[in-house]
């Protein structure tokens, strides 16, 4: 029975989906939803990786343009991101910590999760290498082999999706961090890569914080995330969620769902697949397929009541 | 962002000038108990890390929060509600001293002449009337150059068209250096002192004007 009431929902929140999208393509029409959005402002709380790529800069002047409306985006790490559209600070959150979402979505906080895009994340260092893990195609591999070096590495510790892919690579490879070598910053990507830069140490980036600043920093790439036939495990894929608005009565439900029916639209997917920097493809998209990865949770209690549907 | 920066700064200034003179003549000219222990206060407000002035007024503006109803966070009236509370403690203080240091002759002057209180106040403040200025370019020289709580409660917000909503010199600032834009960042930090000297040379211009009226 909980498995058919999930599937229920999941149900009903892909046709919101679907008929938003289909709204997208239409030319933004709103009889189609009921929904008038004109004129509103969207708040999205997001991770530094998807704001300091231009990404949003580059794509969300389509969606302004077609909803006439304002999108604030919000730089914030995935950490904070969550708390802010748990504390009801923003409408629709887009973040890459699986575990977080899920744990989110559980709660209540969010409701119609939708994969989006993903790319990968990298092991880079100084090209001296001093443990030696170039070419290592195992990640936990690499990172027992720097921790048994006692190399200097260099950690985000700023509860970013980053933060918590690289505290869980720690754990698959069975590795308490620990020691001088180890540092937290507390600071973004850009920050963490010009730190390891200025000290030769090794560090965890995704692929496309990277290659944006590739040019500036003495670093280089030494294990490869799955983008370049590196382990799965370095996967970095981003989900995007409404704000549940029967938690938060302020949140601006309708436009989130445009929003989320917009950017999984094969039209933005595509912009997203074309943006470049540096010659390279940054995000790889996913939410348009034949049969869409779409999550939803009920949450604890609910009585399944479908006439609030 | 210079728009941006000005207006939130400006704007908290005027309104932390507005409230602390009245508070800064009120405590020069009259003795009270516990006098000594309000001034204790706004002297520790002076040094408030300006991070936790940003946390407290996110805790106030966010939806959870006693404002949320208001809507106000991310947004250029949270900003100015930081930096107010981050500006007032010096004016207050600074004005405060220009007052107290007004020398006494000036008072009793004054008031042998028939000066009633007003005239009497009036006639201090004219003379304080430079170090006034001083508390104000204090005040506004902590507001502009604020990072830590603008950072917090206004979200550091751009457009897709480019325009600025939320975000300041500072704020830039901190975002190019993340980015290890540093050349940018440097642009954008001449452009925050050019404005701030700016600013400043103004006020002391109009404080000489006002001397040879």
């Amino acid at each position: 029975m909980p498995i058919h009431r999930r599937r229920f929902v999941a149900a009903l929140g892909a046709g919101a989906v679907a008929s938003t999208a289909g709204c997208a393509q239409f030319g933004g029409s709103q009889e189609e939803t009921g929904a008038a959005v004109a004129g509103e402002t969207l708040t999205l709380t997001t991770t530094t990786s998807t704001y300091d790529t231009g990404l949003l800069d580059e794509i969300h002047a389509d969606f302004e343009e077609m909803y006439g409306v304002t999108v604030d985006a919000v730089a914030q790490g995935t950490g904070a991101a969550l708390e802010s559209a748990r504390n009801g600070d923003s409408d629709v959150v887009m973040v890459h910590a699986r575990g977080l979402e899920d744990e989110f979505m559980r709660n209540g906080y969010g409701i119609n999760r939708r994969d989006l895009m993903f790319n990968d994340f990298v092991i880079v260092g100084p090209e001296s290498d001093p443990a030696g893990i170039q070419g290592m195609e195992s990640a936990t591999e690499a990172l027992t082999t720097i921790a048994d070096a006692e190399a200097p590495f260099v950690s985000r510790g700023d509860n970013s999706g980053t933060h918590t892919k690289e505290l869980n690579l720690w754990e698959a490879a069975g590795t308490e961090p620990g020691g001088d070598w180890y540092q937290e910053i507390g600071a973004g990507m850009g920050e963490a890569l010009n730190n390891a830069n200025q000290q030769g140490a090794y560090t965890l980036s995704d692929r496309g914080t990277f290659i944006s600043q590739r040019s500036e920093v003495d670093l280089t790439i030494l294990v490869q995330g799955p983008i370049e036939d590196g382990p799965e495990i370095l996967a970095n894929p981003y989900g995007i969620m409404a704000v549940n608005p029967g938690v938060h009565d302020n949140a601006n439900y309708d436009l989130a769902m445009a929003y989320i029916g917009w950017i999984t639209s094969p039209g933005t997917q595509d912009a997203i697949s074309d943006y470049q920097m540096n010659g390279e493809q940054l995000f790889f998209p996913r939410a348009v397929s034949e049969d869409p990865d779409f999550q939803q949770y009920v949450p604890e209690g609910w009585s399944g009541n479908s006439t609030d549907g | 962002m210079i728009y941006v920066s000005l207006y939130v700064s400006l704007t908290a200034v005027a309104l932390s000038t507005l409230f602390s003179i009245p508070i800064a003549v009120v405590m020069g000219f009259s003795d009270f108990p516990g006098k000594q222990f309000v001034k204790s206060v706004i002297n520790t407000g002076m040094g408030f890390p300006s991070v936790v002035v940003g946390l407290l007024v996110l805790f106030a503006v966010s939806n959870q929060g006693p404002l949320g109803a208001l809507e106000l966070v991310f947004t250029k009236q949270a900003m100015i509600m930081s930096q107010f509370v981050l500006a007032t403690p010096p004016i207050t203080a600074i004005s405060l001293a220009a007052i107290s240091g007004v020398d006494g002759n000036v008072r009793d002057a004054a008031r042998v002449l028939g000066g009633t209180r007003v005239d009497v106040a009036l006639v201090v403040l004219k003379e304080a009337r430079y170090g006034i200025a001083t508390a104000i370019l204090a005040g506004f020289g902590r507001a502009i150059s604020e990072v830590g709580s603008v950072l917090i409660v206004g979200g550091n917000i751009t457009g897709a068209d480019g325009i600025s909503k939320t975000r300041t010199l500072t704020t830039a600032i901190q975002l190019e250096a993340r980015q290890g834009q540093y050349g940018t960042a440097m642009i954008l930090g001449a452009v925050l002192v050019a404005l701030v000297l700016t600013v400043n040379a103004v006020v002391i211009r109009l404080g000489d004007q006002g001397v040879h009226r």
